[in-house]
């Protein structure tokens, strides 16, 4: 039941090792610490989640981040009102945000295309207008979500007496900001993957890409399509729920900006940017927008003009004034010019554009000493 | 005629359908009986595909009904009807363009085996080993087995008309509808694919069958309907239907097949 294909098992490995590797290979790129690691981890279950539902069956939402909202919120409610243990809080942000795609996608999926992705949208600016004013009561509206010192915690009263200070969220006793935190989030994105090959190898998932690909097929095939397609939203918003939980354990608190329409826009951009429908594809690109957006919104224009001096004069100013548009603030400037470039050129995504770089080298490796290709086997 | 209702595994009963002001299908009445093989057959825009889709609850009648075997198919879902035991290859493929031709074969097995729905999340479809064996021994009768890790996509129309019907076949249907299952393919193909559809028919599968081909319809048919302008104005064995006049008139017009 719990078994992967040999190829899967690998690739299960190997990435593995590369996410708790994080704190190695990330020093020399100069974002090996826990904050942005943490981010990482998180935005790449949010990803890998998302691709279930758009990767596989095709249904492109555009209200995901609305799920992640109510993950950070239920976690941090869990956080005030029974423990600072972080098991209880990602368990109740899964069902939680579980249950609001279930009824969300239970609305959305009586269409399809575009009109789909203007219900997911619909919803997720609901959701975020609920959140910022209507539920002040529930979501502590623009401030946002806070632990305080008089949050009842009733579990954690029973067994222990309160800290001086804010308490932090912990499991097992240990502190989950720094690395611990990166260290359960990174665990938690292992699982995460694994779950994904699961479905990916599974009849289930087979069903599901069926559905992308030829629905009529599937429906006079003897497929009742409709809760195929809702089970993959309700998993999907499920993997959102996780990740809002998870920022939440890293940070105890839980904003209505979670879920506006733009971080909806953001996980959508990840997964093409990596590659839709590929297993390691939104993780890689839910890895280059955070990490790019960590360097490129800290420049400013005084660093360009440091990095640009060794320019003429005259030249170097203008160079600075040009690109100290697309950093900072400006950074979604880049960002949108980079998904322009790879929609344009890698319709795949990086993912693509990895296995072209494969292929020519396994072409000329395919080419005898003198030169001329080998004959084919034929298929 | 001369059936035995207690035979009959599809019936279809005085179907009207109207499209608009459109008379495309009048007062149709079709019997098909068990292991027999029923063609239809007529002119272009006679109906016919208007019939099957009918049938697969594609579109709703206008009035009548369509019965398989004691159930009332009208008005039910189209994926239950398939579960019930309805195939069909249609006029024009529809297969799994982006998925692995194995993978096309597979999948209709699964939904005869788990139903219209399962979560099966845990299963693998790699260790799927007598799905698996079925695909691939139904891929190597339409002569597929060598591209079947190939992307169906890939496939000529003929080829992904032959995919089609064995991703009909591996679901054992009680009742397969062809809608014109050899167009677009080169005339040796089509004499394989008429070879296995007799073969087929000696495990007892019953078929309707849409075709231009006379040559399709003389090598396969039992019995023959003739529909033209949404009525059956012909229906009878095939030597019946070929010496009709007026079968030559509506259809035939008067060329010897």
């Amino acid at each position: 039941m719990f078994s992967l294909a040999k190829k899967d098992l690998l690739s299960l490995g190997v990435f593995a090792l590369i996410v708790l590797a994080m704190p190695f290979w990330l020093s020399p790129l100069g974002a090996a610490y826990p904050a942005l690691m943490q981010k990482l981890a998180i935005f790449a279950i949010f990803a890998v989640g998302f691709n279930i539902l758009f990767g596989l069956t095709g249904y492109l939402s555009f209200g995901h981040a609305a799920f992640l909202g109510i993950g950070s919120y239920t976690a941090v409610w869990s956080f005030k009102l029974l423990t600072m243990n972080v098991v209880p809080a990602v368990v109740f942000a899964v069902v939680m945000s579980g249950v609001f795609a279930l009824a969300i996608g239970y609305l959305s999926l009586r269409r399809s295309g575009i009109y789909f992705s203007i219900l997911t949208l619909a919803f997720a600016q609901m959701s975020y207008s609920l959140a910022y004013s209507v539920l002040t009561p529930i979501t502590n509206g623009e401030t946002g979500l806070l632990l305080v010192q008089g949050d009842p915690r009733v579990l954690d009263a029973l067994f222990a007496e309160p800290r001086q200070g804010l308490p932090v969220p912990t499991l097992l006793g240990l502190d989950m900001s720094g690395y611990a935190g990166f260290y359960f989030c990174a665990a938690m994105l292992v699982i995460a993957f694994y779950l994904s090959q699961k479905i990916f190898a599974s009849p289930f998932g087979l069903a599901l890409r069926g559905i992308k690909s030829n629905q009529t097929r599937m429906n006079y095939t003897g497929f009742n399509t409709r809760p195929y397609t809702l089970a993959a939203f309700v998993i999907s918003g499920m993997y959102a729920g996780l990740a809002g939980g998870l920022l939440a354990v890293t940070d105890p608190l839980a904003g209505a900006e979670r879920m506006q329409w733009t971080a909806s826009g953001e996980v959508v951009l990840m997964t093409i940017l990596g590659g839709v429908g590929t297993l390691v594809g939104p993780v890689v690109g839910a890895w280059l927008i955070k990490y790019l957006e960590n360097i490129f919104s800290a420049f400013n224009e005084s660093i360009l003009q440091r990095f640009f001096s060794f320019l003429p004069d005259g030249l170097d100013t203008f160079v600075v004034t040009v690109t100290s548009k697309f950093v900072g603030d400006g950074w979604h400037l880049t960002l949108g010019l980079m998904f322009v470039l790879v929609v344009a050129f890698l319709p795949g995504g990086i993912m693509e554009g990895i296995h072209r770089i494969v292929r020519s080298f396994q072409r000329r490796g395919d080419r005898e000493p003198d030169g001329s290709l080998k004959a084919q086997p034929a298929e | 005629m001369k059936s035995n209702n207690a035979n009959v595994v599809l019936q279809v009963a005085d179907v009207h359908k109207n499209f608009g002001g459109l008379k495309a299908l009048s007062d149709v009445n079709l019997k098909v009986e068990e292991g027999r093989t029923h063609a239809i057959i007529g002119p272009n825009g006679a109906g016919k595909s208007t019939l099957l889709n009918v049938v697969i609850g594609r579109l709703p009648p206008s009035s009548g009904a369509v019965i398989f075997g004691n159930t009332v198919l009208t008005g039910l879902a189209p994926y239950k009807i398939n579960q019930l035991g309805i195939s069909r290859v249609f006029q024009t493929p529809e297969i799994f363009a982006d998925l692995p031709i194995l993978h096309n074969v597979m999948a209709p097995a699964f939904a005869r085996r788990d139903g219209g729905f399962r979560v099966n999340m845990f299963g693998r479809t790699d260790r799927e080993s007598e799905i698996r064996e079925e695909a691939e021994s139904l891929l190597e009768d339409v002569g597929l087995y060598a591209q079947r890790h190939g992307h169906a996509g890939s496939l000529s129309r003929g080829d992904k008309r032959r995919l089609e019907l064995a991703m009909c076949l591996i679901q054992h249907p009680r009742l397969l509808l062809l809608d014109e299952p050899t167009a677009g393919m080169s005339r040796h193909d089509t004499n394989t694919t008429i070879d296995l559809l007799k073969k087929i028919k000696l495990r007892g599968m019953t078929k309707v069958i849409i075709e231009h081909d006379m040559h399709v319809v003389f090598s396969l048919a039992d019995e023959i309907s003739v529909l033209a302008q949404g009525r059956i104005i012909a229906h009878g064995q095939p030597d019946e239907i070929r010496d009709d006049p007026r079968v030559q008139e509506a259809y035939l017009g008067g060329t010897q097949p």
